[in-house]
């Protein structure tokens, strides 16, 4: 007897089944090892996938991104994923397409306390509108009731370009509040604009500059 | 020390396939997608206004706040729909969304090109059993069709300006979906 328990790994009922319960308890464990790595493998990347956002065909110019497919039957999954997540209704590809901005041109993400300036133009298009989000999509509550601006309400220069001051204190020209949140987002959605699916960064897709200037 | 490591590389492989499992399968499992969202607020097969968003919350997250919106939650299981939408003054657009919340299709005023963007809405199969000459002879007739059975229709109308919202909310109060009569018959 001890010189079976000698030549086992050590488990006491092995005297008993020499050999297949080692196995056994090696098969056991093993797939155990093998499922607790698929779950949290498989479930942790999924997590990642969806509340980070896996960028498929997306646009990028500058600290704007665009995804032409999610308005698109031909979305893909992990664009399919997160917009059901967050209960959106994307904007369809025949209407116009959004262009959203969580941090600015030097990748400091967009912070409500800091003075930030939008300046520039954006692509062709009937009208774009600029709008303001919480991270969760929901408008910033401030004492002028502003929350967007449409592009017949930007004041332009003579260019044609805009300036679009975007913080907790009251500007001239266009202000866009932020109520003193500490992250938000940007929306910049054209409206019946020949931007798409083949759309590039470049001279025809010119995005607004975002310069985050001062913070408190 | 190679057979530990043949089970971490299943894991790692079975963890790829419960990941793509998972991302497929989350938007049947989301409660909270947009349909389910709309379904307590919007009658089957009957346009509605949707509220403006305000900071306190909104139906759904992200809509543009310079639009006027209304909703059809469709229902195509008891024959094709038909989508009648005044055009606003500024800018007026029809999407449509399947059940699973992909806009499968999109129209803009002026791709329409009249004052009212008139759509029938049908299922492929009920695309197929129309009276052939029908389908031809309506050139002018846009047909759309949906991939799912159930789905969104969302009307928007743009207010290029605060004060001219009532006027793009009085333009959708005209927006109607209703079930064809006698159609395809």
């Amino acid at each position: 007897m001890p010189h079976v328990r000698e030549r086992s790994s050590g488990f006491a009922f092995d005297a008993k089944c020499p050999g297949s319960c080692t196995y056994l308890m090696r098969l056991l464990i093993g797939s155990l090892l093998c499922f607790v790595i698929a779950a949290a493998v498989g479930l942790g990347s999924t997590w990642l996938a969806v509340s980070h956002g896996v960028t498929i065909g997306a646009l990028t110019i500058g600290a704007w991104t665009a995804r032409p497919k999610l308005g698109t039957a031909e979305i893909d999954p992990y664009a399919r994923a997160e917009i059901e997540r967050r209960g959106e209704l994307p904007v369809a590809l025949g209407d116009g397409i959004t262009f959203m901005a969580q941090s600015d041109d030097a990748d400091n993400p967009l912070d409500g306390r800091c003075e930030v300036t939008v300046r520039g133009i954006t692509p062709q298009a009937r009208f774009f509108t600029v709008t303001l989000y919480d991270p969760n999509g929901k408008l910033v509550g401030n004492v002028i009731n502003r929350y967007g601006f449409t592009s017949q309400e930007l004041t332009r220069n003579a260019d044609g370009s805009f300036e679009l001051a975007v913080g907790p204190r009251a500007r001239p020209g266009n202000w866009l509040p932020t109520g003193g949140i500490e992250r938000y987002l940007l929306a910049i959605r054209l409206y019946d604009t020949p931007v798409g699916i083949a759309s590039k960064a470049g001279r025809e897709t010119p995005m607004p500059t975002i310069t985050t200037r001062r913070c408190q | 020390m190679i057979r530990w490591l043949l089970w971490l590389l299943a894991g790692l492989v079975l963890g790829g396939i419960v990941h793509l499992a998972t991302v497929l399968y989350l938007p049947r499992a989301a409660a909270r997608d947009a349909y389910a969202r709309l379904a307590p607020i919007t009658p089957v097969n009957a346009m509605v206004p949707l509220p403006a968003p305000t900071p306190d919350g909104a139906v759904v997250p992200f809509l543009d706040p310079a639009f006027a919106t209304a909703v059809c939650r469709y229902d195509l299981s008891n024959g094709p729909l038909k989508l009648t939408a005044p055009v606003s003054q500024a800018y007026t657009s029809v999407s449509f969304y399947t059940r699973q919340g992909a806009a499968h299709y999109a129209i803009t005023d002026r791709a329409a090109g009249r004052r009212v963007i008139e759509l029938d809405l049908m299922t492929a199969r009920q695309r197929s059993q129309l009276p052939e000459e029908e389908d031809v002879t309506a050139a002018d007739r846009l047909i759309v069709e949906s991939p799912t059975p159930t789905g969104l229709i969302v009307v928007r109308a743009l207010a290029p300006e605060p004060s001219l919202m009532p006027m793009a909310q009085r333009a959708l109060a005209g927006a109607r979906c209703r079930p064809q009569q006698g159609a395809a018959r």
